[in-house]
């Protein structure tokens, strides 16, 4: 036996930071897709880690539905401007100016435009070969059988059936023209594992993952937040103060908020195992068809 | 306030905790499903509402008549849950007091061998599950074979159904006996063998009343306790240079994650293929500097002097070289839809490194039935076999079961690129004898060029070779 011994979160680490190494060395013009919540925060930390004292070789891309929380625009800008990133914010546009939006359109039609196709094309108009996302295999289960180096073709789908075979360490890079890569350096860790990081590593997350009193209304079983007036009148009057937290963060009206009282990274932890429900759960969009993930993976949603 | 001391306890103790990667194989029918089901279930992992969904799953489409199919939790896919197969590979983590655990479950049909590869290149483990009805058939022998072939050092024989043959000790001694023939054949050292049932949970995670003949563990308890800190390769250093980092003129770094070895501040160590000599000046990483390195760090290293190093060559120490050649014999397995194509030229990535490459020369297929030699023909989808592979590029490798990182390659076919073929160095092939070069000559002089222009053809070509094009260059 000898001393050279790493831990799980260790081994981890020095994984995911070997990934994005290989992209930044294989790929013309990668990008960090950035969704704000604290799996992002993870692999931007890891990106900073893999190339310092240097400066992360990529920019970071948010895709703003239009519809976030606004803690996290805030938290997105703070921490892109204290840690020198480059960061592409795109929306879409036409959709929004539509008047397209998930109380009016329902969650479906809110995350084709606002997400899967205002992701398509901002891709398409960078032109990025190469796409981070933060995506883990324990999440769901379309994504536990997913590449780490994930092909997409040039309509950025994906094709469970046709997957690259994907051996030691060793990722096949290469593209043509068009194609691209979506590449999940976070793919095996688990929630624990991202918690456990974030509380030894001190890594900035949006406040609303720590339970505080927020305005909410209950719809279809969610506790919705009221993030801003556009909130349906109907809802209004039933809008109360409830103490809260969110286990994940999207577009505030499709992200239900769990009754809590964690303020530490700790008590989180400790709720989060006590708990009996998985994390996508507060998620609306994963319930709206049956292997609905796997559907919108095929589309080219993350 | 004591929870919140009770959680601080088990997050410090969880951050000590190591990592086991391991393979399930087996047929469709052996029950791995069940087993991997039964290790989540039973290690209290799976949460509420994906239990509901398997409940629900299990009355429409379930095997399991009207218990639970732990089964239908890990076929992820739409359209494989329909064919009541698991078609692809697919990761599950469960951790327990002692361990964290990344199973990957793959499929036990021979068309899909190439997903039970790719399932195992990063095991430290392997389960083969038998049917204690059957024994040992062809499918654990081929199981056994891949096993052995990718180098995963701990075989776990998990004989399943034993309550369908009443826990009978003679079945189960004679499976042992039949398997401990085939894997010494193969040459596997550490083979532990457990009686279970997976469907009532007998020796999965606690020991069974109904095996009192049994002595050894519950499989968890195994599993949870078994070294594999030692399986890697600590003596030789190498270190495949991923990415050069140069934030600024005073600092040169190479990135890259030590494959094998441990490599100290104040090292002498070699540049390959330049063999030039410097000495390591630091080991960076983002929280500092360490004094030494070891796999699979990943850091940046910078030396003494100023030497030029591109990504794909390697940094090692000057008394502990690798083979430094273009011509070696693999076992080479085939995951491609399309034929191989002796003709074709494919690009080779290794470690860090990617290069124009053919095969030279195939010597011979395996059946991984019968594990019986058959003529070298061009191999066809999940063919298995020996081959020599000529590159255009000089490569920095050892044989795989000297050191799996750099003893390993996959082949790219320059169309498609899809991969084509993955593969195991055996050992490397006389390179004085070889007729069929594969790098073109650019003879300077005789082309007319002149001096002053050499350092800029250099540039080019140094590029060229990055991608994966080399090109000699005669002055």
């Amino acid at each position: 036996m000898n001393n050279y011994h790493l831990s799980h979160l260790q081994e981890l680490e020095a994984e995911s930071i070997h990934i994005i190494r290989e992209v930044a060395a294989e790929f013309e013009n990668p990008v960090m897709l950035y969704s704000i919540g604290k799996d992002s925060s993870v692999m931007v930390r890891l990106a900073e880690k893999a190339f310092a004292p240097g400066k992360v070789p990529f920019p970071l891309m948010h895709i703003d539905s239009k519809w976030k929380f606004k803690e996290m625009i805030q938290f997105r800008d703070e921490y892109a401007k204290k840690y020198g990133w480059n960061l592409i914010v795109e929306s879409n546009m036409e959709a929004f100016n539509a008047g397209v939006g998930p109380f009016t359109h329902g969650s479906k039609v809110h995350t084709d435009l606002m997400k899967t196709k205002a992701l398509l094309d901002a891709l398409n108009k960078h032109k990025f070969d190469a796409a981070f996302g933060g995506a883990r295999r324990d999440e769901e289960k379309s994504r536990a059988k997913e590449r780490i180096f994930s092909f997409r073709d040039q309509f950025q789908q994906w094709d469970p059936k046709n997957q690259r075979p994907e051996l030691w360490d060793i990722y096949n890079a290469r593209i043509h023209k068009g194609e691209s890569i979506r590449v999940f350096p976070l793919s095996n860790w688990t929630e624990l594992d991202i918690w456990q990081y974030i509380r030894l590593e001190k890594i900035p997350i949006v406040p609303l993952y720590y339970a505080k009193e927020r305005p909410c209304v209950e719809i279809d079983g969610n506790l919705i937040m009221a993030d801003d007036d556009r909130l349906p009148e109907k809802y209004r009057p039933l809008i109360k103060p409830r103490m809260v937290r969110f286990r994940t963060l999207g577009c505030w009206p499709l992200t239900g908020a769990v009754e809590s009282n964690a303020t530490t990274i700790e008590e989180i932890v400790e709720e989060m195992m006590t708990t009996t429900k998985s994390e996508r759960t507060t998620r609306v969009i994963d319930f709206d068809q049956e292997a609905s993930m796997e559907q919108k993976k095929r589309e080219g949603y993350f | 306030m004591s929870s919140q001391l009770d959680i601080k306890a088990y997050l410090d103790a969880d951050e000590q905790k190591d990592l086991l990667r391991l393979l399930t194989a087996g047929s469709v029918d052996d029950g791995k499903s069940t087993l991997i089901g039964r290790l989540l279930f039973d290690s209290k992992k799976l949460y509420d509402d994906q239990l509901t969904a398997l409940e629900r799953d299990s009355k429409r489409v379930g095997n399991a008549g009207d218990s639970i199919d732990y089964a239908l939790l890990l076929d992820g896919l739409k359209a494989e849950r329909e064919e009541g197969i698991t078609i692809d590979v697919a990761y599950r983590y469960f951790s327990t007091n002692k361990r964290k655990f990344i199973i990957a479950d793959t499929p036990g049909h021979e068309q899909y061998t190439r997903n039970m590869i790719t399932g195992g290149s990063t095991a430290n483990l392997a389960i083969i599950l038998i049917d204690a009805r059957k024994g040992v058939i062809t499918q654990t022998r081929r199981h056994t074979f891949l096993v052995s072939l990718l180098g995963i050092k701990h075989i776990v024989l998990a004989v399943n159904k034993m309550d369908l043959v009443n826990f009978d000790k003679k079945v189960f001694d004679a499976i042992v006996n039949d398997y401990l023939m085939l894997t010494d054949h193969l040459g596997i050292e550490d083979v532990t063998c457990f009686p279970l049932s997976a469907r009532d949970g007998d020796n999965v995670v606690e020991k069974s009343e109904r095996t009192p003949w049994y002595n050894g563990p519950a499989l968890l308890d195994f599993l949870e306790t078994v070294p594999i800190h030692a399986d890697r390769n600590y003596k030789d250093f190498r270190y495949p240079v991923q990415y050069v980092l140069r934030p600024d003129l005073n600092f040169r770094g190479f990135c890259g994650k030590v494959a094998s070895g441990i490599v100290k501040v104040g090292d002498e160590v070699m540049a390959l293929p330049s063999m030039k000599k410097s000495k390591v000046k630091s080991i960076v990483t983002y929280e500092g500097e360490l004094k030494e390195a070891f796999p699979p760090q990943s850091v940046t290293i910078t030396l003494e002097d100023e030497i030029d190093i591109s990504r794909g060559e390697m940094i090692v120490h000057p008394d502990n070289l690798p083979h430094i050649g273009r011509h070696f014999t693999t076992m080479l397995v085939w995951m491609d839809e399309e034929p191989m194509d002796t003709s074709k030229q494919f690009f080779l990535k290794h470690n860090t490194n990617t290069t124009r490459a053919t095969i030279a020369a195939i010597r011979h297929r395996i059946d991984v039935n019968t594990l019986a030699r058959k003529e070298g023909e061009a191999f066809q989808l999940n063919e298995i076999g020996q081959v020599d592979i000529l590159t255009a590029k000089t490569l920095f490798f050892d044989a795989y079961t000297e050191n799996r990182q750099t003893g390993a390659f996959i082949l790219i076919d320059p169309i498609t690129n899809n991969t084509s073929a993955v593969g195991m160095i055996l050992k490397p092939l006389d390179e004085s004898a070889l007729e069929n070069d594969l790098v073109p000559v650019l003879d300077l002089n005789k082309l007319g060029i002149a001096k002053e222009h050499h350092e800029a053809i250099e540039t080019a070509v140094k590029e060229l070779a990055r991608q994966g094009l080399e090109i000699k260059i005669i002055k």
